[in-house]
């Protein structure tokens, strides 16, 4: 189990990265400094607004989201050894 | 999953708090601007520390009554955890002062008489390192672990409240009662409490658990 996420893990970032280096850096620099801001939709807008305090938000979502599943999985690991004895 | 109800609670409340702590309107006063949105995150870490410890010193003086030594696997773990919350309410405090205070660790009383309440925590947990015998271990620590319960509440909240200081709820500034207040801030934090609180008490029995887990050869049931 622990493995088999493990790998998974590892292959999202393996695709992460490549999609990342295969990207223009050029253009990708010049729209994170707002020049050419092209993006239009409701969830850009929402995230763009108030100086982008929302990507923080975001961010802060992430995380607990990633802390909360691994409680969960600690917990039913722990469940798990329990019933053992 | 009917007894882990309280768990999906606690993960439905953080996440609405949040969410609702970054989009919520909060006066904008003083220096403060919109970093007062930090007291969703930073009061309701005391919370769940105040709550730990509390069922820390409770078990220990259970433990004092019963000599079960279950209970001192409890104290324990709610002491460490607590100081885990402890700890996260300091460094939350020291970092929203760098930007309102004008100094990350100034000489607040609240600040100091807090690093000390801290400090004789974390000699408790040091001092449960230092035994060697289990039963030893779990006596000594329960009656330090009462003294420093002792000391916990005067330094952490009513020393502060007789001195003046830069932190709310001192004597010469307001603290968060009902009346001054605003009604956006209470309501995501007071499921903040209620999350973080449980979210705490999870943290405490898994850790518990584990504990148990580890000396199942000496403790039985």
């Amino acid at each position: 189990m622990v493995n088999r996420i493990s790998v998974s893990f590892f292959a999202l970032m393996l695709l992460f990265v490549s999609t990342a280096l295969g990207q223009d850096t050029a253009s990708a620099v010049q729209q994170a400094a707002g020049q050419q801001n092209t993006e239009t939709g409701a969830v850009n807008e929402f995230f763009r607004s108030n100086s982008k305090i929302y990507v923080a938000m975001g961010i802060l979502v992430i995380i607990f989201s990633c802390i909360t599943i691994y409680l969960v999985r600690l917990d039913r690991k722990i469940t798990k050894l329990e019933k053992e004895k | 999953m009917a007894k882990n109800w309280w768990k999906i609670l606690s993960v439905l409340l953080l996440l609405y708090v949040i969410i609702g702590g970054f989009m919520v309107p909060v006066p904008v006063i003083g220096n403060n601007q919109q970093a007062a949105r930090s007291i969703f995150f930073h009061l309701p870490m005391w919370m769940a520390m105040y709550t730990l410890l509390t069922i820390s010193v409770v078990n220990s003086v259970w433990y004092l009554a019963t000599n079960d030594l279950r209970r001192d696997v409890r104290a324990s773990s709610a002491a460490s955890v607590g100081v885990l919350f402890g700890v996260m309410g300091f460094l939350t405090g020291m970092l929203w002062a760098t930007y309102t205070w004008g100094g990350t660790i100034v000489n607040d009383p609240k600040q100091m008489t807090t690093a000390i309440a801290l400090a004789i925590y974390m000699a408790y947990l040091v001092l449960r390192m230092s035994f060697t015998d289990i039963d030893k271990r779990a006596r000594v620590s329960a009656i330090y672990n009462v003294f420093a319960f002792a000391l916990l509440i005067p330094l952490t909240y009513i020393i502060p409240r007789t001195v003046d200081s830069l932190h709310p709820g001192s004597a010469s500034s307001p603290g968060f009662s009902d009346k001054d207040t605003a009604g956006t801030i209470k309501m995501v934090l007071w499921p903040a409490f209620l999350g973080f609180t449980l979210l705490g008490i999870w943290i405490y029995t898994l850790r518990n658990r584990y504990k148990r887990l580890a000396l199942k050869n000496i403790i039985h049931g």
